[in-house]
């Protein structure tokens, strides 16, 4: 496959290394970081109007969380040596280290905390429930099946300060994904210590606005009512993190714009032409400035429920979109030119293909299969049964 | 009292296995020699010592070919060593007689120098293949070890990058 270059590059550049997978995975990682923090707020800074998103949040966490590394497993040539990583861990390398950072958010913190909130649950459906079922609740048990008042007590105890533990572990575990590119000294696109921070702040941006949608959608498909209080909150928290998000990056632009080293005739020129739909229309306009309009609309002015709902529906959408695009101009537009700074060489994404479109598309579906096997095994809101929405009062979790 | 940690107990029992099942894989997978020299397996280096030789080296085919060796003196490709096009050919050198080299595509094996570049230098000589040859093996044209063409004005296609 013919490659077409633009001026000079040098022959290990022509061809991209980190293909869409790689644009995945901070993607995935980020919601995952995102949702947990909203699941947070309700859990450690008491923020009650969150409450019924508090364990779909968790959830959502979990079903990314699992499929986070198969972007990273089918980039490599030899996925089984990823075990490696565990057994003969190299600690001068940020990426081997990542393998135990991603192992210690997934079994010390979130599997932890889903399981100390469900435990009551997880307690009752082993008794009511029968067959495989019962059993998959039972061996959840791990065989005990007190739930004294006493016993709970000490489980929301220990849920709080998993949760403690959990923040800085959230933001650890994203910064990291920021670190791994802005430590790249080589790469003039990448490199800046502003990238993990950007990076965490990204990720709270889009993980809210996801577990917001899906809020939205689950409700609605669940025929119940929405609970606007909530929708309002998580909203307000989503436009302030946005806010901070995107003064943080142009704070980082202005640095370069000012700044104007050596690279930045070639990347001002690379984000001019190749980078101009993905990074000004789509990242920029569309996926930042536009919801942060429309988030801040529905500060300022009086408006409908319904009005409301669906500027956030939009605003949640055009965030999740701009945030992919995001993770695309620093994953692709980070390779797209020289380091000579004299020329540019194109993406050719193929389609099915171990990295191409099509798995790429099978990863971003995949976490919403693990969602609703989650769900159903552990459904995040208390009843099960739909019932008229004019009835209907907020789902929230017993936590 | 310890009834409403018991479950609590049953998860660190748990977590403990996990920790133990772990230990136990890697003390039994990771090699002895895993770390003695640096983050590898420090048996690697003997065993890689004690593979056999694959390249004889061209001073070695140079004893032999000597027709060849003034063939290329006469051209530019005198200081590319010979199994740098033909590859490894320890096996050629100690038993010649049964042992022979296989015949080289030329069509690929000149490409992976000389396929044109942006990145190259200028003066290298470098042909888009395609528009060059058209899919035609280079030594119809080009004799390999000495190849420039001594009267290029018959042969030489209007479209030709530099030589």
């Amino acid at each position: 496959m013919q490659i077409p270059v633009e001026g000079f590059m040098y022959p290990n550049e022509v061809e991209l290394q980190w293909s869409i997978l790689i644009v995945l995975y901070p993607f995935i990682t980020g919601l995952v970081a995102g949702a947990f923090i909203l699941a947070s707020l309700e859990r450690v800074f008491r923020v009650e109007a969150v409450k019924p998103t508090y364990r779909l949040a968790l959830l959502t966490a979990l079903a990314f969380l699992l499929v986070a590394p198969l972007p990273l497993q089918l980039h490599l040539g030899h996925p089984e040596r990823s075990l490696e990583m565990y057994l003969t861990p190299h600690r001068s390398s940020a990426m081997a280290m990542f393998g135990f950072v991603y192992l210690w958010y997934l079994m010390a913190v979130l599997l932890l905390e889903i399981w100390l909130d469900y435990r009551r649950d997880i307690v009752v459906k082993s008794q009511t429930t029968t067959g495989v079922t019962r059993l998959i609740y039972r061996v959840l048990t791990l065989g005990s099946s007190n739930i004294s008042e006493r016993s709970l007590h000490i489980d929301e105890r220990l849920g709080y300060f998993i949760t403690v533990i959990g923040i800085p572990s959230a933001f650890l575990l994203h910064g990291y994904v920021g670190f791994i590119f802005g430590s790249v000294k080589a790469n003039p696109w990448w490199s800046s210590p502003l990238m993990p921070i950007v990076f965490i702040f990204s990720a709270m941006v889009s993980g809210i606005a996801v577990v917001m949608l899906l809020y939205m959608i689950s409700t609605r498909l669940r025929r119940r009512e929405i609970d606007i209080c909530c929708l309002d909150k998580i909203a307000q928290y989503l436009f302030y993190i946005f806010v901070i998000d995107f003064s943080l990056e142009m704070l980082d632009l202005l640095q370069r714009i000012y700044e104007a080293d050596e690279s930045f005739r070639s990347l001002d020129f690379m984000v001019h032409t190749r980078l101009w739909t993905s990074q000004v229309i789509v990242q920029i306009v569309c996926g930042t400035v536009t919801p942060i309009v429309l988030l801040g609309l529905t500060q300022i002015l009086s408006l409908t429920d319904t009005v409301r709902k669906r500027i956030y529906a939009l605003a949640g959408c055009l965030t999740v979109i701009g945030i992919f695009a995001m993770r695309w101009n620093v994953v692709i537009g980070g390779q797209l030119f020289s380091k000579s700074f004299l020329g540019y060489t194109t993406y050719k994404m193929a389609f099915a293909t171990r990295e191409g479109l099509l798995t790429a598309i099978t990863l971003l579906i995949l976490p919403f299969i693990f969602l609703l096997v989650l769900v159903k095994l552990l459904p995040p809101w208390p009843d099960a049964g739909p019932v008229p929405a004019s009835g209907a009062s907020p789902a929230h979790g017993t936590s | 009292m310890f009834k409403d940690i018991e479950h609590l107990v049953r998860l660190a029992a748990v977590m403990a296995i996990a920790l133990i099942a772990f230990a136990t894989m890697r003390a039994l997978v990771v090699p002895r020699s895993f770390g003695e020299y640096g983050h590898y397996r420090g048996d690697a280096i003997a065993e890689i010592a004690a593979r056999p030789v694959a390249f004889a080296g061209h001073d070695v085919c140079e004893a032999c070919h000597i027709d060849v060796v003034e063939q290329k003196k006469q051209g530019k490709h005198v200081v590319v060593p010979c199994e740098a096009c033909h590859g490894a050919q320890a096996k050629h050198a100690d038993d010649p007689a049964s042992v022979k080299p296989a015949k080289l595509d030329t069509a690929v094996v000149c490409a992976r120098c000389h396929e044109a570049n942006s990145a190259k230098p200028k003066g290298f000589p470098q042909v888009a293949t395609a528009d060059h040859a058209g899919g035609l093996a280079c030594d119809i044209c080009h004799q390999p070890h000495r190849p420039k063409i001594e009267t290029p004005a018959a042969t030489k296609p209007a479209t030709e990058g530099k030589k």
